[in-house]
């Protein structure tokens, strides 16, 4: 029998293979990674560094051992560059596979910015376990971190940093951090958090260009000022790999288009994770991962499951100010009712019946996280 | 008193801590929390932690 096959080896990937394992102990399973196959915790990239962590503690197993724990057969370092989903093969090298089920687990790739001046290719982003030991050796021996975004990604990494010992300058050209996620107040609660740790920001502005200067780089922003920074880092948000899919001709959108089987369109295709695009949403976290691939698993075992999604608040790890969000579906419009506490901010937003919507929650608010989730309707019921 | 840590996410329990905010009382021991307790930040399930080699003092 030609083997079950997943394409990455990043949480998506591994995680489905560890929930089918603990429903079918004997299929054939084989996964392909474009990465080493070392498993790691992807959540920890962004706040390992103050920590003192390196690439190898936060790599748990090889992709060896991840083999043997799977009973899987492990391709790493392997890209696989086309699907023919009618003969049910892929081609990687040159040779081909077959599959009797391909799963789709690619990850996304972070959004470049669009910069001029010959050092833009310096621009590092961390998505990844090698992108991880770049950083790390980059950060070596320098003094200043400019990072481009303050999305969620971004205000960890300057968390992390800052309370690493860099000096952490911050641009986006928004009014505050993480205000695509956060209501105003609790955007405020995180500027003031990381400001009290000294990052400095540089709102409303981008960068346009990044130009070599002695040891380090020179940013120019888009208001025409210019700093000086050793490291630059860009935070600016991901974007799921289709491309591959695409060309064989499976349907996407802004992610691979699944139902709630995680079936795409073509025959004995699956996709799940940072790729995927599971009725119409796209979410980048760890928690839809782990539902996707319980469900998932059972799928390929066998006995159809549809995925499941309860609400799932985002936890933004920030020690300098703790948040946990989880935000109202787009189409409910709602007005949040903010309670400043001594020390936090609990942010609710009601729908027109008064039922609990979304929430946002920092610092000693976070306490009321179990709470809330509990009164929240499920995302895909 | 142990502390345990999220393989996913790198949540950590501490046993002398415990999770009173999801009744688990301060001094719980790992062994003691229900099989179907996961993860708070990633949802984990427990038997997929892994225990940290921290042992403090106890």
């Amino acid at each position: 029998m030609n083997p079950i096959t997943i394409i990455g080896s990043g949480l998506a990937g591994y995680t489905l293979a560890r929930e089918f394992r603990k429903v079918d102990k004997d299929t054939p399973l084989v996964i392909i990674t474009a990465d080493d196959g070392r498993f790691y915790s992807k959540p920890m990239l962004s706040n390992a560094f103050a920590s003192g962590k390196t690439a190898e503690q936060l790599a748990m197993n090889s992709a060896e051992q991840m083999g043997t724990q799977l009973n899987s057969t492990i391709f790493p370092n392997k890209r696989v560059s086309a699907i023919d989903t009618t003969q049910h093969m892929i081609v990687l090298d040159g040779e081909t596979l077959q599959y009797s089920k391909l799963v789709l687990a690619l990850g996304a790739d972070p959004i470049r910015a669009e910069l001029k001046g010959d050092a833009a290719e310096q621009v590092l982003s961390v998505n990844d376990l090698q992108d991880y030991v770049r950083f790390r050796q980059a950060l070596a021996g320098a003094k200043n971190v400019a990072i481009i975004g303050t999305g969620l990604i971004g205000c960890e990494f300057a968390n992390d940093l800052v309370t690493g010992g860099y000096h952490v300058e911050v641009i986006d050209p928004g009014t505050l951090p993480l205000r695509r996620l956060l209501p105003q107040a609790v955007s405020e609660a995180m500027l003031d958090g990381l400001s009290k740790m000294g990052v400095t920001w540089h709102f409303g502005k981008g960068a346009v260009a990044i130009n070599r200067a002695g040891q380090g780089y020179d940013i120019e922003l888009s208001d025409g000022g210019k700093l000086n920074a050793d490291v630059v880092l860009s935070a600016i948000g991901l974007r799921p790999r289709t491309s591959l899919a695409q060309a064989a001709g499976i349907k996407v959108n802004r992610g691979i288009v699944t139902d709630r089987m995680l079936k795409t369109s073509a025959e004995d295709v699956y996709a799940l994770g940072d790729c995927a695009e599971v009725e119409g949403l796209v979410l980048p976290f760890v928690m839809p991962i782990m539902h996707a691939a319980r469900a998932l698993a059972k799928t390929l075992s066998g006995q159809t499951t549809q995925v499941m999604y309860p609400a799932m608040p985002v936890v933004i790890k920030t020690p300098a100010c703790p948040v946990v969000v989880s935000p109202p579906p787009a189409n409910i419009p709602c007005e949040w009712q903010i309670t400043k506490m001594e020390e936090g901010v609990k942010a609710l937003c009601q729908d027109a019946t008064g039922k609990l919507a979304g929430f946002a929650l920092s610092g000693k608010a976070t306490a009321e996280k179990m709470t809330l989730t509990s009164q929240l309707p499920s995302l895909l019921a | 008193m142990k502390k345990w840590q999220c393989v996913v996410c790198g949540f950590i329990y501490d046993e002398v801590a415990g999770l009173p905010e999801e009744g688990i009382a301060p001094g719980t021991r790992w062994e003691s929390i229900p099989d179907d307790w996961a993860c708070p930040d990633c949802g984990v399930a427990k038997a997929d932690f892994e225990m940290v080699a921290i042992a403090d003092a106890a």
